[in-house]
């Protein structure tokens, strides 16, 4: 078990932010936490990824998380490879950078400034940026939501494939219910800062969007959301 | 230069308010052959340069402790924008009272000059750094050396170089006048000579030269900039 939280709650002044958080997450487990705006889910990304400072309760968090943020953040001037190799340790750090590119479908375009590749392309550079540190625990914080339709779907393909190869724990946090069931085993549902409901999806469910037992389960997370589907 | 050239030709523009272009470059001619022109450049150069060099590393210096530490701030920012409030010339007389009339004086004013508004850029800069990229340094372990080279340095570097733009331009002007107020040498030097015995042709030399001195180092300025900054250009979206 390498993720652990107990009573983990997070409030500034008036706003609560989480409440009473109990939740283990096992390694190489992907889950994904919908909810509405506002409802902690960023602020649950946060904790895990040891950005916040002022949660309180017990958190036993990953040894090496890494983030990919909804925007790509990369710094601007340095190149694609620059941005991947950026603080890594160990041998051969541009090597590997350079492979993780690869990895993504950049090969050849390591030189290239951030502003001269596309939204997807930024994405994956970000992507290929947290997975070169081969972290226990990849987060995404809504990563595909700036992304037009089609790019969204080779881009989630990716995520699903990189997991495969990789298996690191996987936290993604979306309001995408169909993204959720498409890419975790586990989803979570954070309503006014609380964990109000937690699902396992069977290991034989069809990861296909059209899937009647996959569209089912979708209209039954909607409908827990307030959507009447 | 044509309208210039008719008007002295006409007697329009008299002699005694302003040379004819060829009267003019007559008088530069005997300046550069004669070598003063050659050794007032070097005097006023290296005036500016040993000027420039101390204002630089001062606010440079003084930029990044109050650009980075919220003490330094509060310590620094203060006196910073009282030097900023008081005229340059208005030191003058204090100047040449602390420190003669000699080099140091025009060595310390140009210093002076230059550091204001590279230190007003840089620290602006330094406080407008992305926060969204300071978490992602603290998502990779940067550590300090780390996030001071791929992040603070270079997201500084456009308003800085904005900066040292401004801080070579008052160089210049704040030469212009210390060379005017007293000088055995220099390009101000010639240009006060040639006043005293009313040379107008050696004066709109002298000008000349400065303005073709400020011009190559905005040029240089440039070409810099173009290098530093190469990652704002080129996009393909």
């Amino acid at each position: 078990m390498t993720i652990v939280l107990r009573g983990v709650s997070r409030s500034w002044e008036e706003i609560v932010g989480l409440s009473d958080i109990d939740l283990d997450i096992a390694d190489g487990e992907r889950v994904a936490v919908i909810g509405r705006s506002g409802s902690g889910k960023t602020t649950l990304l946060r904790a895990l990824a040891g950005l916040d400072t002022g949660i309180t309760g017990e958190l036993r968090g990953a040894a090496a998380p890494a983030v990919v943020f909804q925007d790509p953040r990369l710094f601007p001037w340095r190149s694609a490879l620059d941005n991947v190799a950026l603080g890594l340790r160990g041998t051969d750090p541009r090597d590997r950078a350079r492979a993780m590119l690869a990895e993504v479908g950049l090969h050849g375009r390591e030189d290239a400034w951030p502003r001269q590749l596309s939204g997807g392309q930024r994405q994956r550079v970000a992507l290929a940026r947290a997975l070169v540190r081969e972290p226990d625990l990849l987060l995404l914080d809504e990563p595909f939501s700036a992304l037009d339709a089609l790019t969204r779907v080779s881009a989630q393909a990716l995520v699903a494939d990189l997991w495969e190869r990789h298996r690191p724990a996987l936290l993604l946090v979306t309001h995408d219910v169909e993204e959720a069931l498409l890419l975790t085993d586990r989803v979570l549902l954070l309503a006014d800062g609380r964990l109000v409901h937690d699902e396992r999806l069977p290991a034989d469910l069809p990861r296909r969007r059209d899937d009647p037992a996959l569209v089912a389960r979708r209209a039954d997370l909607l409908r827990r959301l307030g959507v009447e589907p | 230069m044509a309208t210039w050239q008719l008007a002295s030709s006409t007697g329009a523009l008299p002699a005694t308010t302003i040379g004819s272009p060829q009267d003019v470059t007559a008088a530069a001619w005997v300046l550069i052959e004669d070598g003063q022109l050659s050794h007032a450049l070097v005097v006023s150069l290296r005036r500016v340069v040993l000027g420039v060099l101390l204002g630089l590393a001062l606010a440079t210096f003084f930029g990044l402790v109050a650009g980075l530490s919220p003490w330094g701030d509060v310590l620094l920012d203060p006196p910073m924008q009282m030097a900023r409030a008081i005229p340059l010339y208005g030191v003058v007389p204090l100047f040449i009272v602390w420190f003669g009339i000699g080099e140091s004086t025009k060595v310390i004013l140009i210093a002076l000059g230059v550091m204001v508004p590279l230190y007003l850029n840089l620290t602006a800069a330094l406080r407008g750094i992305d926060p969204e990229l300071s978490e992602v340094a603290d998502t990779l372990r940067l550590t300090r050396w780390e996030r001071l080279r791929h992040l603070v340095l270079p997201a500084a570097l456009p308003g800085a170089l904005v900066g040292l733009r401004l801080s070579l331009a008052v160089a210049w002007l704040v030469l212009i006048v210390s060379e005017t107020i007293n000088a055995e040498s220099g390009i101000g030097f010639i240009v006060n000579n040639a006043r005293t015995f009313l040379q107008n042709d050696i004066i709109v030399v002298g000008l000349l030269t400065y303005a073709l001195l400020g011009l190559a180092t905005d040029y240089l300025v440039r070409r810099m900039e173009r290098r530093a900054l190469r990652w704002q250009g080129g996009a393909t979206r």
